[in-house]
C-alpha cells in the first residue's frame, strides 16, 4: 500500500512539473472544460478504463489520447498496459487538486468564515484568503455578516392582530437583521430564520395587545416598533441566536378591510364637522360685519343729522317718498265726501299687461 | 503479494473494507450534533454533550471512535429546535373562543434520558407536541379572555412553560421558550361580532364628530348674532327716535322700491292709497305751514 501510494505522490509531482502540457487540453476537453473543481477530475477517471482498456490507437482523437501518448512517452514501456500508472497518475493529481479546491477559501469583505476541522470549531476568519483542513475534515461555512437581510410578514393576504381593547387591525411589517455573531448563528438554532420570523411575530402581537386600537394605527406606531425591536433581540439574544435585530418597520396599519368602510366615516365625519363649522365662520363674519357696517353707517348719519335735525329730517323724508312713490301706482282720494272707487281689477289687468310688452318681442 | 497488489479488483477490494471499516469505528461530531454510543442497545458512552455557557471549538466535537460493527451511534441536534402548534381553537374562563399558535423551543440537554425514553430526537418533537396543546389549553381556560391580550400573558406564558418543561424533563429536554404567535378571534360569528362591535364603535365616534361640530356652529353663529346685536344697539340707541325714522325710511324703500333682477318680470305693482290728510302731501294741499 504505502509503496504504491509512494509511487502515486512521485506521479503526481512529475505531472505537476508538465502542468503546461497535458492539462491544458486535459481540462478543455472535459465537460465543456468549466473551472468546477473536483468534480471534473472525478468524471474522468470514470472514463479512463475505456481509453487504457482499449488502447490509446482507436480512442477517438480526444484530448486523452493526447494524455495517453505523452505519458507513454515519458514513462516508455516499461509499464504494463493494464493502465494502472495512469490510473495512480490521474488519482495524485485528483488528490492534488482536491487539497487545493477544498482547503483554500477566499472570503469577501463582508463575509466571515466559520472554520470547522473535523466537526469542531477552530477559528472564525475574516476577510481574505483563509485555509482549512481538505474537504471531509475541515470546513469553512461563509456568512455575509454586513448583508442586512429582511422578513416581511406577512407574505400576503390579511394579517390580523388584536389590540388592548380587543380590536381587530390589519398589520404588515418587516424586520431587518444582520448576523452579529457567525459562530452562534451556525451553531446555536436550528431554523434562524423561521426563528426570527416566529419571534417577530410573537413579540408584534405581545407589543399590539399593549396598545388600543387608535395608538396601534396611530400615533404609537414609532413606540410599538421600538418595543418589538427591543423584546425581539432580547428573546434572539436569550437563544444565543447571534442574529442584530436592525429594525422594525410597520409598512401598513389599519383597520381591517371588512370595516374599513366604518373608519372612513368617520373622517367622513371629522370633513363635514369642520365643513359645518367652516359655514358658521362664514355666516358669523357676514353677521357682525353687516352689523358694523350698518352701525357705521348709522353713525355717520346721525352726526350730520344732529346738527340740523329738522332739515335733515324732511329732507329724507321727502326723498324717500319721491323714490317710493315713482315706482307704485298712487291714487290720491281728495275730497272726504267722495266715496273713492277703488279699481282693484282695473289695477290687476295693468298689472297683467305689464309683461306682454316684454314677452312679444321675444316671440 | 507483489501480484496482488497490482490487481486493480483486489485493490479496489481492499480499499472498499478499509473504507466500511474506517467509517464504522471513526465519526465526525460536529458542533451542531450530540451523540450517543450504543452497544447491542446499551447506551455505552455521551459524545459534545451541551453544557450550558460552553464555548465553541472547546466541547466534546471532533473525531470519536468507536468498536466497529459493536456499537452503534445515535444522533442528536444539539442546537435549539422549535416545535409549533398551529391554529388550535381554545376556549377562555369567561368562555370566549380563541384560534391560537404557538410554539416552543427546546434543548435536547440529556441525550441518555432522551436515548433511553424516546430513542430519537423526532421522538421527541412528536411526544411534545401534544403536551404542548394540552398544557396550553389548560392554562389558557384558566384565564380570562382580557388576561390574554394583557401584559399578563407573561405569566401565563411561564405557566405554560413550567408545566411544559415538567414533562419535556423525561425526555432529556429543555424548555427555552414558550410564546403565543398568534391569539385570533375565530373566523365566522366571534371575528363578525368584534367587526360588527369595531364598526357601531366607529359609527358612534362619527355622530359625536358630527354633533360636535354642529354644536360648535351653533354657537359660532350665536356668539356673531350676539355681538351684531350689540353693535346695532351701541349705534342705534343713541336716539332711538332717529333710529325709528332713519329705519321707517330704508325700509320703505326696501319694500317698495324693491329692485328686480334685470331680466325678469317686476315683482308686481304696488299701489298706494293717499289720504289728503297724508303728511306727504301736506304741501300740496296747499295748508304750508308746519300744522295741520
Amino acid at each position: 500500500m504505502i509503496r504504491i501510494f509512494g509511487r502515486g505522490a512521485r506521479d503526481g509531482a512529475s505531472l505537476s512539473d508538465n502542468r503546461g502540457g497535458p492539462w491544458g487540453p486535459g481540462g478543455g476537453g472535459d465537460d465543456g472544460g468549466s473551472g468546477g473543481g473536483p468534480r471534473n477530475p472525478w468524471g474522468q477517471r470514470r472514463r479512463k478504463p475505456s481509453p487504457g482498456g482499449g488502447g490509446g490507437g482507436d480512442g477517438g482523437p480526444g484530448p486523452f489520447d493526447e494524455l495517453l501518448r505523452k505519458g507513454r512517452e515519458r514513462f516508455g514501456g516499461g509499464f504494463p498496459s493494464d493502465g494502472r500508472p495512469y490510473w495512480l497518475y490521474g488519482l495524485g493529481v485528483i488528490l492534488v487538486l482536491w487539497i487545493l479546491f477544498t482547503s483554500v477559501w477566499q472570503i469577501s469583505p463582508q463575509e466571515r468564515g466559520v472554520v470547522t476541522a473535523f466537526g469542531r470549531y477552530t477559528q472564525t476568519i475574516g476577510p481574505g484568503v483563509g485555509f482549512s483542513l481538505p474537504a471531509p475534515f475541515g470546513h469553512v461555512a461563509k456568512f455575509d455578516v454586513q448583508g442586512i437581510r429582511t422578513i416581511s410578514i406577512p407574505t400576503s393576504g390579511e394579517n390580523l392582530i388584536l389590540t388592548g381593547d380587543q380590536n381587530v387591525i390589519d398589520l404588515a411589517y418587516s424586520v431587518r437583521w444582520t448576523i452579529k455573531n457567525p459562530e452562534l448563528f451556525a451553531f446555536q438554532i436550528a431554523d434562524p430564520e423561521a426563528t426570527i420570523r416566529d419571534t417577530a411575530e410573537s413579540a408584534m402581537r405581545s407589543a399590539i395587545a399593549r396598545v388600543t386600537l387608535d395608538d396601534a394605527i396611530g400615533a404609537g406606531r414609532a413606540d410599538v416598533s421600538q418595543r418589538v425591536q427591543a423584546n425581539m433581540q432580547q428573546l434572539l439574544d436569550d437563544y444565543g441566536s447571534g442574529v442584530q435585530v436592525e429594525g422594525v418597520a410597520i409598512n401598513q396599519s389599519g383597520p381591517p378591510e371588512a370595516v374599513n368602510q366604518a373608519f372612513l366615516e368617520v373622517s367622513a365625519a371629522q370633513q363635514r364637522a369642520q365643513s359645518a363649522i367652516n359655514n358658521a365662520r362664514s355666516y358669523a363674519l357676514q353677521l357682525t360685519a353687516r352689523a358694523q357696517g350698518e352701525a357705521a353707517a348709522f353713525d355717520r348719519v346721525y352726526v350730520q343729522y344732529r346738527a340740523a335735525p329738522a332739515v335733515t329730517r324732511r329732507r329724507m323724508y321727502y326723498e324717500t317718498m319721491e323714490r317710493v312713490l315713482q315706482h307704485v301706482d298712487t291714487t290720491i282720494v281728495e275730497a272726504p265726501g267722495v266715496t273713492p272707487y277703488l279699481a282693484l281689477p282695473e289695477i290687476q289687468r295693468r298689472a297683467a299687461e305689464l309683461p306682454q310688452p316684454q314677452g312679444a318681442p321675444a316671440q | 503479494m507483489n501480484r496482488t497488489l497490482r490487481n486493480p479488483i483486489a485493490i479496489g477490494i481492499i480499499a472498499i473494507l478499509l473504507l466500511i471499516l474506517l467509517v464504522s469505528t471513526v465519526s465526525i461530531v460536529r458542533e451542531t450534533d450530540q451523540a450517543v454510543i450504543v452497544r447491542f442497545g446499551q447506551p455505552e458512552r455521551i459524545l459534545n454533550r451541551y453544557q450550558p455557557g460552553e464555548q465553541y471549538g472547546a466541547g466534546g466535537a471532533g473525531i470519536a471512535l468507536r468498536v466497529p460493527f459493536l456499537e452503534q451511534i445515535v444522533w442528536i441536534d444539539k442546537r435549539i429546535q422549535s416545535i409549533t402548534m398551529e391554529n388550535q381553537q381554545v376556549l377562555s374562563a369567561d368562555q370566549q373562543r380563541l384560534e391560537v399558535d404557538a410554539y416552543a423551543r427546546y434543548r435536547i440537554v440529556d441525550p441518555l434520558r432522551m436515548y433511553v425514553s424516546a430513542r430519537s430526537a423526532e421522538n421527541v418533537s412528536s411526544q411534545l407536541q401534544p403536551i404542548l396543546s394540552s398544557a396550553l389549553r389548560n392554562e389558557l381556560g384558566r384565564q380570562p379572555f382580557a388576561a390574554l391580550l394583557s401584559p399578563e400573558r407573561g405569566q401565563v406564558m411561564e405557566n405554560i412553560q413550567t408545566a411544559l418543561n415538567r414533562v419535556a424533563r423525561q425526555y432529556g429536554a429543555e424548555i427555552v421558550d414558550v410564546r403565543i404567535k398568534h391569539a385570533d378571534l375565530p373566523s365566522g360569528t366571534p371575528l363578525d361580532s368584534a367587526y360588527e362591535r369595531m364598526r357601531t364603535a366607529r359609527t358612534q365616534e362619527a355622530r359625536s364628530i358630527e354633533a360636535q361640530g354642529s354644536r360648535q356652529a351653533q354657537i359660532i353663529r350665536a356668539d356673531a348674532e350676539a355681538e351684531a346685536v350689540a353693535t346695532y344697539a351701541r349705534a342705534f340707541n343713541q336716539d332711538p327716535d332717529f333710529y325709528d325714522f332713519y329705519r321707517a325710511m330704508q325700509s320703505y324703500q326696501m319694500s317698495f322700491v324693491a329692485d328686480t333682477p334685470t331680466g325678469q318680470p317686476p315683482r308686481g305693482r304696488t299701489s298706494i292709497i293717499l289720504s289728503p290728510n297724508n303728511e306727504y302731501l301736506r304741501q300740496f294741499r296747499g295748508g304750508g305751514g308746519g300744522g295741520r
